[in-house]
């Protein structure tokens, strides 16, 4: 059995196509689960680093706690969330989905930001710009291709960290692998090692293409 | 006007940066302030725009005082250029220009009008309107500055070296252009510097200021050359103040001369009467009274000599367009040509246009067997250019004889080296009898057309 041969199997199953168990529904729930923990990972990373970054406050303690936040394992964090809080619907496999994009986020946006030329900023205070204008007008649009990136890198944890949600009897490609696993299955297993990276690669074109969508050409040629 | 009263900057480790400055800035003018690194003029400009707050006394707008303003309306009533322009990359040119009126809340259309508007007053093509900054070289970044502190028309500009970070052929340019725009806006411009040389360009009056932040003089430029306050202020200006000072009297009175000229067709005897018993040489121009060098006196004599007794066909030169030697009349038009157009792009730019008239004068060498051409260095325009113009082109004449054209590049008269020294000397001394009033009626004009 080579690995050509488990994905023909796995592919060309009928049962794999439709129901419950079907790719379309596992896809749909992968990507919730991720969506969710990216945008909870986004709504509280961004506003801090933004900030921080603007301020040019608190980068210390940010390191810190991103160096923490990255030590922090993703499964462990998992098992841990499932015996305190118990089976909450997705609360314990958002815990550390979130714990992990977090830092990422957070410290792109920091060092973006704070990494911007200080001359446009100099001159933009200089015209009697208020701060919160010279941050979304002048700082953001030059740190933007760093902070996409940093959402990206995110991203692609989250898609890859989010089978592990199948472990708490949750759904998403995770599932595949780990009742692969256990009926001892390997086609499914290698097929959802499959859809898993592919969905990662999936979302790598999608930030690139809402780069090319909302940086500015006058910074996207500079890079 | 803004009145600087007593104003010190201290900063909490103690480094003092400006030390009671007091400083009164007049309406309509450039006012420079120039120094040494580390001498507070830039925290100075700063304090006027409230990007640093004095840590004591005050300053002054229109008599009110300007910590009682609110800050962003302050700012946004001062146009700020800095070093390197400050651009902002995600915006097009046209955009970061209408920043200010947008700011204001002038619709889009309407502040996009404007800054083209301006594009076209700061010497901006208006295909550039669409560009982005990382488009531009740095002279036109520059521009865009330039513009984008002008777009709201505030009644004061406030410039932080700003053409510090472009190479010297391009920062003359701005300069110029700055002093043309200035002609026409007449704005309060504060402007700092560290090159004392553009201090005296541009400045109306200049404040000469010391490490610490201390002011050593203020003074209008004229006079800052003619008697520096004290020994630092002299050393700052360099040791060829005279000269420079050279560039406020104007070349309008000087005596010049027609006698020593000749076109390439004169003969022998307008040779002979043309010739001045101190100058061995005479300046050949060509059928339009362009200069195209000096000529010895007594070869042009012979060489016109020649040309009468014989065919045209043997005779080389000049004086014959119709030779049968192809290369003679050839060179004598290249160098013609090459004079011309070195006078053209004169007005625009004095050195590269010198640097291209000397190549043209050692590329094309004269004819053969005619007199040779000793280059005539860099004419002056008559009356319109400094006796410091004038006193270059006679030391740098290879027979110590200054050439004055007038604007279209014709020659209107030569004048020795002693001529030009005796026109110093009646400068000198009529400006000690009215000190107060610039040289004849064209202080300002000379400055702002140099």
């Amino acid at each position: 059995m080579n690995l050509l041969h488990f994905l023909n199997s796995f592919f060309s199953d009928g049962a794999n196509w439709h129901g419950e168990n079907g790719i379309p529904h596992r896809l749909v729930e992968h990507v919730e689960y991720s969506a969710i923990a990216l945008a909870i990972a986004a709504a509280i990373g961004l506003p801090l680093g933004l900030f921080t970054g603007h301020t040019g406050r608190g980068g210390y303690a940010l390191s810190a706690f991103a160096t923490g936040a990255r030590a922090l394992p993703s499964f462990g964090l998992l098992v841990l969330m499932t015996v305190w809080l118990g089976q909450l619907g997705t609360t314990p496999a958002m815990v550390p989905l979130v714990a992990l994009a977090v830092a990422p986020i957070l410290v792109t946006a920091h060092e973006a930001i704070r990494n911007v030329d200080p001359a446009p900023v100099d001159a933009a205070r200089g015209m009697g710009m208020t701060s919160l204008s010279v941050l979304f007008q002048v700082e953001l649009p030059v740190a933007l291709p760093l902070i996409l990136g940093g959402l990206r890198s995110a991203a692609i944890q989250v898609v890859s960290t989010a089978t592990i949600a199948a472990y708490i009897s949750l759904g998403g490609f995770g599932r595949y692998i780990i009742d692969g696993l256990a009926q001892q299955t390997y086609a499914q297993v290698v097929g959802g090692a499959v859809l898993v990276a592919g969905l990662a690669l999936v979302t790598m074109g999608l930030f690139w293409a809402v780069g090319r969508l909302v940086v500015s050409p006058g910074v996207r040629r500079r890079r | 006007m803004i009145r600087i009263e007593s104003v010190t900057k201290r900063y909490p480790d103690g480094t003092v940066a400006v030390d009671d400055l007091t400083l009164d800035i007049p309406d309509g003018s450039i006012t420079v302030l120039v120094g040494p690194s580390g001498c507070g003029k830039t925290t100075t400009l700063r304090m006027i725009n409230r990007m640093i707050e004095p840590s004591g006394g005050r300053i002054l707008l229109d008599g009110q005082d300007i910590a009682q303003q609110p800050v962003t309306a302050l700012r946004r009533s001062m146009g700020y250029v800095i070093q390197n322009a400050g651009l902002f990359q995600h915006r097009t040119i046209v955009d970061n220009i209408a920043t200010v009126p947008r700011m204001l809340g002038w619709d889009r259309s309407r502040a996009r009008e404007r800054a083209r508007e301006l594009m076209e007053r700061v010497g901006l093509d208006a295909a550039l309107a669409k560009r982005y900054p990382y488009q531009l070289s740095g002279g036109q970044q520059q521009r865009v500055g330039v513009a984008r502190a002008l777009a709201a028309d505030p009644p004061v500009l406030l410039m932080d070296e700003p053409f510090s970070a472009v190479d010297p052929i391009v920062r003359k340019g701005l300069q110029a252009e700055l002093l043309r725009i200035q002609a026409e806006l007449g704005k309060t411009i504060v402007f700092v510097t560290h090159d004392i040389d553009e201090a005296i360009k541009l400045g109306n009056m200049i404040a000469v200021m010391r490490t610490g932040g201390h002011l050593a003089q203020f003074a209008p430029p004229d006079e800052l050359l003619s008697s520096p306050a004290d020994a630092f202020v002299e050393d700052f200006l360099g040791t060829d103040r005279g000269i420079r000072r050279l560039s406020f009297f104007t070349s309008a009175g000087l005596d010049v001369t027609t006698t020593p000229i000749v076109t390439v067709d004169a003969d022998a005897a307008q040779i002979a009467e043309r010739t001045l018993p101190e100058l061995p040489y005479l300046l050949v121009t060509d059928a339009e009274g362009k200069p195209l060098g000096w000529a010895k006196a007594e070869e042009l004599a012979a060489q016109a000599a020649d040309s009468t007794g014989e065919q045209p066909a043997d005779s080389t030169g000049e004086q014959a367009p119709d030779s049968a030697d192809g290369q003679a009349p050839d060179s004598a038009d290249a160098q013609a040509a090459g004079s011309t157009d070195a006078q053209a792009a004169d007005s625009a730019d004095a050195p590269a246009a010198e640097s291209a008239e000397r190549t043209a004068a050692e590329r094309s060498p004269a004819p053969a067997a005619a007199a040779p051409l000793l280059p005539h260095g860099r004419p002056f325009v008559f009356g319109r250019e400094s006796l410091r113009d004038a006193l270059d082109c006679a030391v740098l004449s290879p027979t110590g004889w200054a050439v004055a054209v007038d604007g279209t590049g014709k020659a209107v008269g030569v004048t020795s080296q002693e001529t030009i020294a005796t026109a110093i000397r009646g400068a000198h001394a009529r400006r000690a009898a009215k000190p107060d009033s610039p040289d004849g009626d064209a202080g300002e004009p000379v400055k702002a057309l140099r």
